[in-house]
């Protein structure tokens, strides 16, 4: 894992999996999707609403990968100071948010016909709604850390922040459990589905496809921020450069002028 | 579901908002992405 946090060599593998990833997870789940939506049945219960869980279970899933990422590599940058476990931190944010809405707000549409109301109060909602929020939060510290140029060093309070927030994903996983809530319990557990198989599929499928555009844009993110310090290095340099060599040159003449 | 509500409008809405946003989502990383490495390039002084 060492050898990874190379820029260099992150960068060499990099170039050739971002494009890989965005392009097979863009036909994945543009086939999942079209898969759910004309291929299967209505459910017996809730009728054709039941392909709203192509959208809303995988961006649920990646919601909480978002920030299972952030505290995983939040706690590397801790211990191992690895130059890329910020960058990686930070670029996990973003897609992570966006999912975190898209699960919100699909849920939402989804409660409506189902339970016949947009919103309510009870642990899944409330818990996942607090995720975002935790994202917003990171999002700004991370921008303020980076203003303050403290990226390549490493922002301890923004890692510190990412594994803090880490102990509302447990909570968001057993909500169902410990509250009463009109969200139904988990259908899928290790090793187990209560889903039938022509529902199950393409949930696979489309989680997968997710998946892999999640892990595309983390990448393309990650490249975008390492070229943004390696610009603002370079352009730093040069003033520090041409700056010296203007003294120089004034030190220079007044020699001469003596 | 008493209130006999249409689904499909349901269900669109939600593609809607899960394509749009991920495939925004993918485009804007992709472009600030090159945006990013042409800068660093034109630093290094590299022609595109």
């Amino acid at each position: 894992m060492h050898g990874f946090a190379n820029p260099a060599r992150f960068l060499r593998l990099a170039r050739w999996l971002t494009p890989l990833f965005l392009l097979s997870g863009l036909v994945l789940t543009g086939s999942a999707l079209a898969w759910g939506l004309f291929e299967t049945p209505a459910d017996r219960l809730m009728g054709d609403t039941v392909r709203i869980l192509y959208i809303h279970v995988p961006s649920a899933w990646l919601g909480m990968a978002g920030w299972t990422t952030i505290a995983i590599v939040s706690l590397v940058e801790l211990v191992w100071r690895h130059p890329l476990a910020t960058i990686a931190a930070r670029a996990a944010a973003v897609p992570g948010a966006v999912f975190t809405a898209i699960c919100l707000a699909t849920g939402s549409i989804w409660g409506r016909p189902t339970w016949g109301t947009w919103w309510v109060w009870d642990g899944r909602l409330t818990s996942m709604l607090v995720l975002l929020f935790l994202y917003f939060a990171y999002i700004a510290l991370a921008n303020a850390a980076q203003r303050d140029g403290q990226i390549g060093s490493g922002s301890r309070v923004t890692a510190i922040f990412g594994l803090i927030g880490a102990i509302n994903v447990p909570i968001i996983n057993r909500s169902v459990v410990w509250w009463n809530s009109l969200h139904q319990p988990a259908s899928i557990t290790m090793g187990k589905s209560a889903i039938d198989p022509v529902f199950l599929y393409p949930l696979l499928a489309a989680t997968l496809g997710f998946s892999l555009l999640f892990g595309g844009v983390v990448l393309a993110r990650m490249r975008a921020i390492l070229a943004d310090i390696q610009a603002e290095a370079r352009l730093r340099r040069r003033a520090m450069t041409s700056e010296a060599l203007g003294e120089g040159a004034v030190a220079g003449s007044g020699a001469y002028g003596a | 579901m008493s209130e006999h509500l249409a689904h499909w409008p349901f269900v669109i809405a939600s593609y809607a908002i899960g394509i749009a946003g991920t495939l925004g989502m993918a485009g804007w990383s992709w472009w600030s992405m090159k945006r990013a490495e042409a800068r660093r390039d034109a630093a290094k002084g590299k022609r595109n």
